[in-house]
């Protein structure tokens, strides 16, 4: 039962997500639409909370829509400043490792020598169709 | 002994005048008086004096490992120490504990020097005030100085004065603190958009940027790849110089370091010939939010150039009023990458919901991360979106190519070193700072700093002179890439010109439990 209270509770920002969107907002693009937040929340595993949120998200698309007035014909993206430079390989041999036990003790849950996580096969939307797990 | 240079007390241990046990007990014991500041995030104290124990050995045998042997110095919280807590200031690595150094950590203490703790910054880096991490804001040494209560007339034994303290700027304003207020000689800070320089204007020291792949990001918990560097927080631009000859170098750890041969040691040669040399001064950067004293300031250091001789040249950066918005394009894209690993699997923090992986994520992420980090991520995110990738990040990719092409043709025209301001003004009060979002304050910040950052030039701010209310104020220095020690020359000749004022902080000291007390009550309301 825990589980399913806590979780929605962590559903109730998405359902309230009609709130969300900003219709008069003068600085914003309007472009935060219902379906763009649940998209975004998705993509990025971290929800928006709140309406300032979405707020601060249609300024901060506003900002960066400035970038519209350069003309960049003919300029190719620059992904890094050492762009004409190759990057340093090392040769592929074994150096170092064997450092299980150091690597498991930062994590919460662990079996063995297993990291331990959660069903994956379960995606966000589709959760509150499904019968709640007991909690572990 | 505590305000001396590097260069000074490292030849005062090594000709044993002090030794690095009672150096870094002056240190610790200094760093709990000024606990106030929250400029330490955790203060390694047994560390600290096992590696004294060890340098005061060394310097015994005559086997000293050189100019950092047996110094103090502290380390922004983003880097990882091994053994150490290793936080960014945020609830997501609370308790996290590295298994390993990172490269530039490993540096220093493999020179000697002793780490005295983990500084404070915004969380993740993000920011440019150093008030949004976990830990709460970091205080500006100089809302304590002589020089600026006596301009406010205030009377420094008052117990209710402590409301009106100023931000050190950010993100890495713990590093900057803790030098200011003589608890190290150096710190570690980074530079993503100027988190390493705009702390060091406000704080009057001076603050490093290197060339991007001149020193190893292994082990700096990345913001964004393309752009971060390590930044060395100093008082003179020799221990910057020092610092940086322990540092630079090509790391088979961090393939973005380059490995062309590269002067070692950083020994900066006096400026011969001030009159070879050529500043350009960027008109664009002569905006009207600037403040009338920092203007003032920038236009006499311009003449101070050219009654030497040398030739200062108007230049052109005709993308400039671009360059913050494309830097905010390409840095919520990144960020958006970078912080997608924090997911409470394998380290960090993890929530109790174990229904899904998804669901586990996103409640881990929510609890983990603050509206800014989270606010970044879903901006950076929206940029990367099928629809949004062509207009907003490769847009803003060749805004970039635009931006650094600025550069190269200033450079080209003869120009030797830029000089631009850091920052808008002084440092202001915390409670005016939060008045506008952080997203705003670093768009208004980060605005003469971040260009360089997407050039992924070397930079250094210099502080100048106080305001007329007796703060720092400093300048940026700008050079080629991979000309940082032809840069620091520039900057260390400007920096004798100047002789700016140490910060007068003896009162503090003699009062600070006066100033304990207010902080007791200051920080019940200041909590968030």
């Amino acid at each position: 039962m825990w589980s399913r209270l806590v979780w929605l509770g962590l559903r109730a920002p998405l359902g309230g997500r009609q709130g969300f969107t900003s219709k008069a907002d003068p600085q914003g693009s309007g472009r935060i639409t219902a379906q763009v937040i649940e998209h975004l929340e998705r993509l990025a595993l971290v929800d928006f909370g709140s309406c300032e949120a979405v707020a601060r998200l249609e300024k901060a698309i506003a900002f960066a829509d400035r970038l519209r007035a350069v003309d960049t014909d003919g300029v190719e993206p620059m992904e890094s400043v050492l762009e004409d430079r190759c990057l340093y390989l090392r040769s592929d041999n074994v150096v170092e490792g064997n450092c299980a036990d150091e690597l498991l003790q930062n994590s919460h849950r662990v079996v063995e020598e297993y990291f331990v996580a959660p069903p994956g096969n379960i995606s966000l939307p589709k959760l509150d169709e499904q019968e709640p797990f007991p909690h572990s | 002994m505590l305000g001396r240079t590097l260069q000074e007390v490292s030849a005062a241990l090594k000709q044993g005048q002090i030794t690095p046990t009672e150096l870094c007990q002056k240190c610790l014991s200094l760093i709990k008086k000024t606990k106030f500041l929250n400029a330490y995030i955790t203060v390694s104290e047994e560390v600290a004096l096992k590696q004294a124990e060890e340098s005061e050995k060394r310097y015994k045998n005559g086997q000293s490992l050189g100019d950092l042997d047996g110094i103090p110095i502290a380390v922004k919280d983003n880097f990882s120490t091994s053994g150490i807590e290793t936080t960014c200031a945020s609830n997501m690595l609370k308790g996290y504990i590295p298994p390993y150094n990172a490269t530039v950590v490993q540096k220093l203490l493999d020179q000697g020097a002793l780490l005295m703790g983990k500084t404070n910054l915004d969380e993740f880096a993000m920011g440019s005030g150093s008030t949004d991490g976990i830990f709460g804001p970091v205080k500006n040494p100089w809302s304590y100085s002589k020089q600026y209560r006596e301009k406010r007339k205030q009377n420094p034994h008052s117990k209710n004065e402590d409301s009106d303290w100023l931000i050190t700027g950010g993100s890495s304003g713990g590093s900057a603190a803790a030098v200011s207020a003589f608890t190290c000689y150096a710190a570690l800070g980074s530079d993503t958009g100027g988190s390493t320089r705009n702390p060091a204007a406000h704080c009057g020291l001076v603050g490093f940027k290197p060339s991007y792949g001149l020193v190893s990001r292994h082990g700096l918990i990345p913001l964004v790849n393309s752009m971060d560097v390590p930044g060395i927080l100093t008082r003179c631009v020799d221990d910057a110089a020092i610092v940086l000859g322990a540092l630079a170098g090509p790391d088979p750890k961090d393939s973005t370091t380059v490995h062309d041969p590269i002067n070692k040691p950083f020994m900066l040669p006096s400026l011969a010939d001030v009159s070879k040399l050529c500043i350009g001064i960027p008109k664009e950067y002569l905006i009207p939010e600037l403040s009338s004293e920092v203007r003032s300031l920038w236009s006499k250091a311009a003449d101070l150039f050219e009654s030497e001789g040398a030739k200062v040249l108007e230049v052109s950066l005709p993308h400039t009023s671009y360059s913050i918005v494309c830097y905010h394009v390409l840095c919520t894209s990144e960020v958006a990458s970078n912080m997608a690993r924090f997911d409470g699997l394998q380290y960090g923090h993890r929530c109790d919901i174990n229904v899904s992986t998804e669901a586990m994520y996103a409640a881990t992420r929510r609890e983990g991360f603050n509206d800014v980090v989270r606010g970044r991520i879903l901006s950076g995110n929206f940029f990367l979106l099928k629809e949004n990738y062509e207009n907003y990040f490769v847009k803003a990719q060749k805004v970039r190519r635009l931006i650094a092409n600025d550069f190269v043709n200033a450079f080209n025209s003869g120009v030797d070193v830029l000089l631009t301001p850091t920052t808008l003004s002084e440092a202001v009060p915390y409670l005016e700072f939060i008045k506008e979002d952080n997203r705003t304050r670093s768009a208004q910040d980060d605005i003469f700093t971040q260009a360089v950052n997407m050039a992924g030039l070397p930079a250094v701010s210099i502080p100048v002179a106080l305001s007329n209310q007796g703060l720092p104020i400093g300048l940026q220095f700008i050079g080629r890439a991979f000309c940082d020690q032809q840069l620091l020359t520039v900057a260390r000749w400007f920096e004798k010109q100047v002789q700016f004022p140490v910060i007068q902080l003896q009162e503090l000291m003699d009062d600070c439990s006066a100033v304990l007390e207010n902080e007791k009550s200051a920080s019940v309301s200041l909590k968030q």
